[in-house]
């Protein structure tokens, strides 16, 4: 089981902010963009940037990298803070 | 971490509160701060902002980045503050400040932190306006503000 969390305007486009993957059975980040992709042309289009980044367990990471079940992955827009 | 305090919070904060905490140890004689406030856009039209973020992987972040700061420069007391949720026109959004003995890594740790809260800790603004709203998106300026740190550590 894999949780994923999108925010800002990812999780406006996309219409949640959590769900919950159950079936992956591939190993990276893109592996799980990929996966999520699937689920309709609105997430092939919303995450077919390459600018989307993700985090795992709440650390930066790149798309190659390697996700464990259990983990917390989330996407988001480049950061827009201070 | 000794001496380093991290805090986000929709709450305003006082500058002068936070420069006396920096302050307030006779080791380091120099306390750089730096505070982001929310500014008008040039059409005139910005009614306020909200900040959103990712609660479990902000302080996180945050205390990562002052980590690095402190293996690269010898710091006293670091504070950094950021504000989340409704802000308003000229509202403080942001506070960043460091002690250390003398103003050089004082001044580069500010500015250090600052770069790389903009680029790596996991806020989005969103701007309210007479026109409607939006998302502000990511300048390339701050991701070559950030980079330029990277290119010094591998001159260094």
């Amino acid at each position: 089981m894999i949780k994923v969390l999108f925010f800002a305007v990812l999780r406006e486009r996309l219409g949640t902010s959590e769900v919950v993957v159950q079936d992956f059975h591939g190993s990276t980040v893109s592996d799980l963009i990929q996966h999520l992709q699937q689920r309709s042309p609105k997430w092939q289009q919303e995450l077919a940037s390459q600018d989307v980044l993700a985090a795992v367990n709440q650390q930066l990471v790149s798309h190659a990298h390697v996700v464990e079940a259990g983990s917390e992955v989330a996407f988001f827009p480049p950061v827009t803070g201070g | 971490m000794q001496d380093v305090k991290i805090h986000v919070q929709e709450a305003n904060f006082d500058v002068g509160d936070e420069y006396r905490y920096l302050a307030d140890d006779a080791k380091f004689g120099a306390v750089v701060t730096f505070t982001g406030l929310v500014r008008e856009l040039q059409s005139g039209n910005l009614t306020a902002m909200t900040l959103e973020h990712y609660p479990a992987m902000t302080e996180k972040a945050l205390t990562a980045i002052v980590s690095e700061a402190q293996e690269r420069w010898p710091l006293g007391r670091v504070t950094v503050i950021h504000r989340v949720g409704r802000l308003t026109l000229n509202e403080q959004i942001v506070f960043v400040g460091v002690a250390s003995a003398h103003r050089n890594a004082a001044f580069a740790a500010a500015e250090f932190i600052m770069d790389f809260l903009k680029t790596r800790a996991p806020f989005w603004k969103k701007e309210h306006t007479n026109d409607g709203e939006y998302w502000v998106a990511a300048k390339t300026t701050d991701d070559q503000a950030a980079a330029r740190w990277q290119l010094q550590a591998t001159k260094d």
